[in-house]
């Protein structure tokens, strides 16, 4: 470490004491990567502020030294948001956890980004108010790495994203200076910068603090599980239910390989099947039992094998522990696995899911299905094997050809994950350049020396200040329609 | 006097005029006339292109020439916001009115966004769905025009804004650029949230030229109900205890004004057993007020509120306040009101939006506006006025945007660096 290196490191330590520098190599280990472990980099320095002037502090002075500085919840990302950037520092919010303020006559909650997704709403549930983005991560990821990618959840369907309930934001600017984004009222007067922050995927700034929405909970939840002979028929029940005009709170399906596979993992005693459809509805309670026989009528006429409903409170969370392991239990079955996270229109499922099945059968390498059915969001799971020479660069292969599909068919590389370090090489088969020119001119407003998590989203930085895309003449001038006049 | 005639005569250049011309056709190069004024201010020209890909040249070569646009759909509310500084050209989005993809099975539409919302919900009905929003006049108003303005009313509280309803959208720049962000899936994270951006925007960092969106479905039945208060307090108490309750009501909203008791509404769609169930349940939550069956007038409430007779003397405010501020607020309106001989009216959502009317002398009007922003803001509201007598038009439209001013201006500077896009009509001089 050099001269200048051990100035800035002693400065840094008088912002957040001992206790919240992290300098030594043998614990910067535990910062080298995120929820993505293929990727990793050892940063400088790992930095623990518990306030909003410590951020600040801190950068500003990464902001007078150059250094460039990635923000880390809980670090549960699956696209490598939060790995660090070299010579980098990494600014932990595991100290900034305290929740607010709480305002149930305006369901309003005040938090620090370090507070743990499912605390919100454990804050809240005694006056049956819950906080709704639910990521399957959300016993452990962080209000503001939800804030950072935008999470979904199973639950969107009907309730929307994190950009649904954040109202406002306390920032962070790259410069060090604070800024206040949207706010705990509706349409705070000027652009709605906090729809832009939120999703950003920390490349904007820093969250210090967050307002969220609240929201009440149903009288009821029912909760079905419909097994059908394959994912086309559970398919084909999705569409219509949809058709029929119902929102049902969730619409989750899966494959026999993952239903195997979260079997193994927590018996979820789920029935074995080709494809299995969790479907569940909340509202009134006189509400949801009418749409409950059609959703029941609509599953048996594509087929359905079997159908129960969960009696109890028990019963439902043993059917959503099932679902939300599905990543994880994929170690059961196979060694090694990539999660992608492609969206398609609905329509297009049989379409994909028969194009993922051939692929799959040309790579001689499994893919399990689990799938947001409801909206779209599918996450292959390509399973491998590290050890067998060739197989990790086939996974790679594979799970790139089913993020070309999704693309192809209309959709997006990424519905919840967020494009991180993991697919910024996708991002310009999924949009032509001037528009990720103007993301980044976007992003120039914001962080003009882009210091905030530098190299993430974009497949090739463009430095502020450069001219932005070239102009395409329009067509009736290069055919010289115009010289006629 | 042809267009190019007159333009020539309000100092435009002749060649620049032959090139708008060469572009999008001489039937589409008009005159703007005073009818075309914005906010006050008289533009030279105005030009209707026939595609996204013109517009983004019309607005191109005016932003080289050095001219300023004012975009313009159905021109329902081209009043809003402040007068511009400068004004040259009216682009005008009334020849982009395809609606592109109806997905129904996806329940996704795009569309350009000259298209207004009636045709667009006309279209999504034939698949029993629709755009989940109400927003003023959708006869006239366009699609690009609605989302510039973030126009939404009641149906706000179930289905959420635009900026909840739009998931992809293209915009031009004034360097030419059409950019597109977003998607037509209802979910994606795949680069920055563009089309939230530009949602609310008032055209000034780019012109909408195509949208997507989620869609709903078009009830199964409906039924609204009525429910009258004493006063605001009482009016509160309702509306505090719907809200807390597990009641799955689409809208509630509350009038007010200077000479009738507050009523309220309340909207529920569902199956014939649901919103049974759900009818019991108000009567017992309102109890002791009674409820009675609403017609379905209360849909226009807004509209209503926007039809005055005398636009000298008349002020019309969008205000945004915690809900559970909404007694006091109304309160206090009747109370300056009241200390200046105004009339007004008031119709409040559960969202804490809500519409103000205040009639009467314009120095008592600017007087009683300006009292009721400091309040606002200072319990974390505020007040954006949205018609004022012409006496007024130097009154500033939007109050503060806060510490963020700053960052926007940063933003406006990235997309739009002359300050071509309806220059000084946003908030902040922007």
């Amino acid at each position: 470490m050099n001269l200048m290196e051990a100035r800035i490191l002693e400065e840094l330590r008088t912002i957040v004491d001992t206790r919240g520098l992290i300098s030594a190599p043998e614990e910067l280990h535990t910062y080298e990567c995120d929820g993505l472990t293929n990727f990793r980099v050892m940063p400088r320095a790992v930095l623990l502020p518990n306030s909003t002037e410590q951020v600040q502090a801190i950068v500003r002075i990464c902001h007078r030294e150059r250094i460039p500085f990635v923000a880390r919840g809980s670090g549960t990302g699956l696209s490598g948001g939060a790995l660090p950037v070299e010579n980098g520092i990494v600014i932990s919010f595991a100290r900034m956890n305290r929740i607010l303020e709480v305002d149930f006559p305006n369901a309003r909650v005040v938090v620090e980004p370090g507070v743990i997704n499912l605390d919100v709403t454990g804050r809240v549930s005694p006056q049956e108010y819950f906080y709704a983005p639910d990521p399957s991560s959300q016993s452990i990821c962080s209000i503001g790495g939800n804030v950072a990618e935008n999470s979904g959840g199973a639950h969107c369907l009907k309730y929307g994203f994190t950009t649904t309930h954040v109202l406002g934001l306390e920032v962070v600017l790259p410069d060090g200076s604070l800024v206040h984004l949207g706010g705990k009222t509706l349409d705070v007067p000027g652009y709605d910068l906090a729809g832009v922050f939120v999703g950003s995927e920390g490349t904007l700034g820093v969250a210090t603090k967050i307002i969220l929405r609240i929201v009440k909970r149903p009288e009821c939840i029912r909760t079905m599980l419909a097994a059908f002979p394959s994912t086309n028929e559970a398919g084909a029940a999705v569409s219509d239910i949809i058709a029929a005009g119902m929102l049902p709170a969730a619409i989750e399906m899966m494959d026999n390989l993952a239903i195997q596979a979260a079997e193994a993992a927590v018996h979820a005693n789920y029935p074995s099947c080709g494809g299995l459809l969790l479907v569940e509805l909340d509202g009134p309670v006189a509400e949801v039992e009418a749409l409950m026989i059609d959703v029941n009528e609509i599953c048996r006429s594509n087929g359905a094998l079997e159908i129960r409903v969960a009696q109890s409170d028990a019963e439902r969370a043993l059917v959503w522990k099932g679902r939300k392991a599905a990543f994880a239990a994929m170690g059961r079955i196979s060694p090694n696995y990539i999660v992608q996270d492609g969206v398609i229109p609905r329509t297009a499922l049989p379409r994909v899911m028969s194009e993922i099945e051939r692929l799959s059968g040309e790579a001689g390498l499994r893919v399990a299905n689990v799938f947001h059915a409801g909206d779209g969001n599918l996450h292959p799971l390509v399973l491998y094997d590290r050890r067998i020479a060739g197989q990790e660069e086939a996974a790679e292969a594979l799970s790139s050809h089913i993020l070309e599909l999704c693309i192809a068919a209309g959709g997006s590389i990424t519905g919840e994950h967020g494009v991180g370090e993991d697919k910024k090489k996708m991002m310009s088969k999924m949009f032509a350049e001037p528009d990720l020119a103007t993301m980044q001119r976007v992003r120039c407003a914001f962080d003009p020396l882009q210091l905030s998590n530098p190299t993430k989203v974009f497949p090739t930085p463009r430095l502020c200040g450069e001219k932005p895309g070239e102009y395409v003449p329009y067509p009736a001038e290069s055919a010289g329609i115009a010289e006629r006049y | 006097m042809d267009a190019a005639t007159k333009s020539e005569a309000s100092g435009l250049h002749s060649s620049l005029r032959y090139k708008f011309i060469a572009l999008v056709g001489n039937e589409y190069v008009h005159a703007a006339t005073a009818a075309d004024s914005a906010a006050g201010t008289q533009p030279k020209l105005v030009i209707e292109p026939g595609t996204q890909s013109e517009l983004a040249e019309v607005l191109r070569l005016s932003n080289e020439a050095g001219l300023a646009v004012i975009p313009r759909g159905g021109g329902t509310k081209l009043g809003w916001g402040n007068s511009p500084a400068r004004a040259d050209i009216i682009l005008s989005t009334a020849r982009l009115t395809e609606i592109i993809e109806h997905a129904w099975a996806d329940l996704t539409v795009s569309v350009e966004a000259g298209c207004t919302i009636q045709k667009l919900q006309e279209t999504l009905a034939q698949h029993g769905q629709r755009l989940a929003l109400d927003p003023l006049w959708p006869e006239k108003a366009t699609v690009g025009g609605v989302l510039s303005t973030n126009d939404s009313g009641a149906l706000r509280l179930r289905f959420g804004a635009l900026r909840d309803l739009i998931i992809g959208a293209t915009i031009a720049l004034p360097d030419g650029t059409l950019a597109s962000s977003g998607g037509k899936v209802v979910k994606n994270v795949a680069g920055y949230d563009l089309p939230k951006l530009v949602t609310g925007s008032l055209g000034t960092l780019g012109v909408i030229t195509r949208a997507v969106f989620r869609l709903h479905s078009l009830p199964r039945n409906m039924r609204s109900f009525s429910v009258p208060a004493a006063d605001a307090e009482e009016t509160q108490r309702i509306v505090r205890a719907v809200q807390d309750s597990k009641l799955a009501h689409t809208f509630l909203q509350s009038h007010f004004s200077d000479d009738t008791s507050p009523v309220s509404n309340i909207l529920f769609e569902g199956t014939d057993a649901g919103l049974a169930a759900q009818e019991a349940q108000l009567r017992n939550l309102s109890a002791p007020a009674s409820v009675a069956e609403a017609s379905t007038s209360t849909w226009t409430a807004r509209e209503e509120l926007w039809t005055f007779s005398d636009p000298a003397s008349t002020a019309i405010a969008k205000i945004s306040i915690l809900p559970a501020n909404m007694a006091r607020t109304i309160d206090f309106v009747e109370r300056i009101a009241n200390a200046r001989q105004l009339r007004w009216r008031a119709l409040m959502y559960a969202t804490g939006i809500g519409w103000l009317r205040l009639e009467g002398k314009a120095g008592s009007l600017r007087d009683a506006l300006d009292v009721l922003r400091s309040e606002l803001q200072s319990r974390e509201g505020s007040l954006v006025v949205l018609h004022r007598p012409d006496k007024m038009l130097a009154f500033d439209a939007w109050g503060t945007a806060g510490d963020a001013i700053t960052l926007m201006k940063a933003v406006k500077k990235q997309l739009d660096s002359k300050n071509t896009l309806n220059p000084g009509r946003f908030v902040g001089d922007i």
